[in-house]
């Protein structure tokens, strides 16, 4: 049994960086699956819009460890063998594009109805109307529900190591099986994740509290 | 005569702002008390301290036999089940219905069978005019009615002291006869009332005793035809043209 | 791709996917109910005029909103282990779901109070309601009703995020699935089921919260408008 030292420390702050990596995988990917979800949302062509709704329907129904369960070990016995770093980019991928579609299909159709009809009256087509008018005023909404939305993934790339990846929940984990002070241990890893989420957390505030002065 | 509200020299500051400086004021069991003034002239704050919304900074107030210028003595609660007030934005209780809304205090303060509330919500419905509006929610009624059952439900507590509080100031000038109507027959039935309005000829036809503050003051008081036919101060005087 | 897909092996364990599932929905429901009402006394709490008392509630929501799920059931299950409080894998799911719904309650619930006009609490005092009464008539229920659909939101999530307590092997659905899957062999198969088992005790749950707003909430049934 070893006594809980700085190594350890060390040690999980490498997995942080994992952690981090992780993240920033699963908002890029799911980002951009995000925004093509949250057009197809307000398209005005039923089928994307029924499959779009579908989608985020079913992923946001379903926990995020099953979808991990079914790309990792699912997978590999259907003969696509992933590595769990793969597999869990793919997971959050898939689940962050759901939950990120929604909010941003919000945020567009938080901008006012007469913006639309203003740029369409102007000569603008729809995709003029979406780059030019919709979606710069849309952003500006999406921001403070966004970053409040990263602390979820940061939060959520803990089920990776579910799977065996070593990220920080894993280290935390491993590190515990070796030392048996559960508490300090974790307590550690809890801290790291505090720090790596708080400050999102208030920059979401402070950009909610910026959104909502400058709509007076 | 029993006084039921004596005022001595009350005194009233919201931080740096005196609001009232030096009030002295009696009410009598079954007088109706009209105080009127400009906006800042203390009218309001003067009501709320009646019924112990506001906290008073010196003065002696003792209202239904209760001092409330000694706060750690007083029983709010028992003091509010005998003084009702009437807010300018009515506050009902907007997921009730307006049954309910008369019946929640009588069931929950009073300890009443749900039997014994229903009648008494009946009775005070029938003195508004609004007894077929009783499974109503406030959502559904004009502004005169909500203010209607506003006053059913303070009168549901058989209070001895009615207070009045700009209640037809938020009303279209078609509503806030229905509201005169009520409070005037309040009146005629012997209720004590003290008001704060701006509707001069309901006060001048009504009000027994007519109360012009200025400044956190009572400037003028007395019968409300001798204050309009000849003010004594040339600030009433100004009041009174301005309105006229 | 050389699999042949086999459901019949799944589903011949459908005794004990059902036995996980029910136990997932009694772990959710308990500390759905029981989060709830710590939610719902931290948010009042946090209007103390103590600041120590503010100061704890924001920091126990503070704390719980920026850590994972999973290291929070891990300290509660290992944690309280190793000071001599031996909890079963369930009591201790209850123990961590609760006080993190009760962190996301709290936060909804102090908007929810927060939003009612404040001249609906000088009306109901002024009736001369005592500070109890009023706060339950006029402040907490408008209060729910108002918040409902941010509430029930919640609650779902916690419900899916029940499935993390597998990893303290508190035997509900996903552990029952990992166990089926350790013996069958057949992974898409199972997590494919459940995945479908999940959705469905989404709509159950959702479906459940619907009619308990019909019956609490006859305002809103009868009328049809938000409060």
């Amino acid at each position: 049994m070893n006594p809980f030292s700085f190594l350890h420390v060390e040690y999980l702050l490498q997995a942080a960086v994992w952690t981090v990596v992780l993240s920033l995988v699963a908002f890029a990917f799911g980002g951009v699956a995000g925004f093509v979800i949250a057009l197809w949302r307000v398209s005005p062509n039923r089928l994307l819009r029924n499959i779009a709704s579908g989608y985020i329907q079913v992923v946001q129904g379903i926990p995020l460890l099953v979808i991990l369960f079914v790309a990792y070990f699912g997978l590999a016995i259907a003969g696509f063998k992933l590595t769990p770093l793969v597999a869990a980019g793919i997971s959050f991928a898939i689940y962050c594009a759901a939950f990120l579609g929604e909010i941003w299909r919000g945020c567009i159709q938080a901008v006012p109805k007469t913006q639309w009809e203003a740029s369409e009256c102007l000569g603008f087509n729809r995709y003029e109307q979406l780059t030019k008018v919709i979606l710069p005023q849309a952003i500006k909404i999406a921001t403070p529900p966004t970053v409040g939305f990263m602390v979820q993934i940061v939060k959520n790339t803990s089920l990776a190591s579910v799977i065996g990846f070593v990220d920080l929940s894993r280290a935390g984990q491993i590190i515990n099986n070796s030392t048996f002070q559960p508490f300090t241990v974790f307590g550690c890893v809890a801290l790291i994740y505090f720090c790596l989420c708080f400050p999102l957390s208030a920059l979401s505030k402070h950009f909610e509290r910026k959104l909502n002065v400058s709509n007076r | 005569m029993s006084a039921i509200v004596k005022i001595k020299d009350l005194h009233k500051s919201f931080g740096t702002n005196k609001v009232l400086n030096g009030v002295s004021l009696d009410v009598q069991k079954g007088q109706m008390v009209a105080i009127i003034g400009k906006s800042g002239s203390g009218k309001s704050t003067l009501l709320r301290c009646l019924n112990g919304l506001e906290k008073v900074d010196a003065g002696d107030i003792n209202v239904c036999g209760h001092d409330i210028h000694h706060p750690d003595r007083l029983n709010l609660r028992e003091l509010r089940k005998q003084v009702g007030i009437v807010f300018q934005s009515y506050n009902l209780f907007p997921h009730l219905t307006v049954e309910r809304n008369i019946t929640l205090a009588l069931t929950t303060i009073k300890k009443m069978s749900t039997e014994e509330a229903r009648k008494i919500a009946h009775k005070v419905l029938q003195l508004v005019g609004l007894e077929n509006k009783k499974e109503a929610y406030p959502e559904q009624l004009s502004g005169g009615q909500a203010q209607r059952v506003a006053i059913a439900r303070s009168l549901a507590m058989a209070p001895e002291l009615m207070l009045f509080d700009e209640v037809t100031s938020a009303l279209d000038p078609e509503l806030t006869a229905e509201v005169l109507k009520v409070m005037e027959d309040l009146a005629r039935g012997g209720m004590t009332m003290v008001l704060v309005t701006h509707e001069m000829a309901f006060a001048r036809k009504l009000a027994d005793v007519l109360v012009f503050m200025h400044q956190g003051q009572v400037w003028e008081v007395g019968p409300p035809d001798e204050l309009f036919s000849n003010p004594k101060t040339a600030e009433l005087q100004k009041f009174v043209s301005s309105d006229l | 791709m050389n699999y042949t897909f086999d459901f019949m092996s799944v589903f011949a364990n459908w005794d004990r996917l059902l036995m996980g599932a029910w136990l997932t929905i009694q772990l959710s429901a308990l500390s759905i109910a029981l989060g709830f009402v710590v939610g719902t006394l931290c948010a009042i709490a946090g209007k103390s005029r103590l600041a120590l008392v503010r100061g704890l509630i924001r920091a126990y929501v503070e704390i719980i909103r920026n850590t994972p799920l999973l290291v929070q059931v891990f300290l509660v299950f290992f944690g309280l282990a190793s000071i001599g409080w031996k909890l079963s894998a369930e009591t201790a799911a209850v123990i961590a779901l609760t006080v993190n719904v009760g962190a996301y309650t709290t936060e909804i619930m102090r908007a929810g109070i927060n939003s009612i006009h404040p001249g609906q609490i000088e009306a109901a005092e002024c009736l001369g309601m005592s500070r109890l009464h009023v706060y339950w008539h006029v402040v907490l229920l408008p209060a729910v009703e108002r918040v409902y659909p941010s509430l029930t939101s919640q609650f779902i999530l916690l419900m899916l995020a029940s499935s993390i307590t597998s990893q303290i092997s508190a035997e509900e659905l996903t552990a029952t699935a990992n166990l089926v899957q350790s013996e069958t062999f057949r992974s898409f198969e199972v997590y494919a089921v459940i995945a479908v088992a999940y959705l469905a005790l989404s709509f159950l749950f959702r479906g459940a919260f619907w009619l308990i707003s019909q019956l609490a909430f006859v305002r809103k049934r009868k009328l049809g408008t938000n409060l």
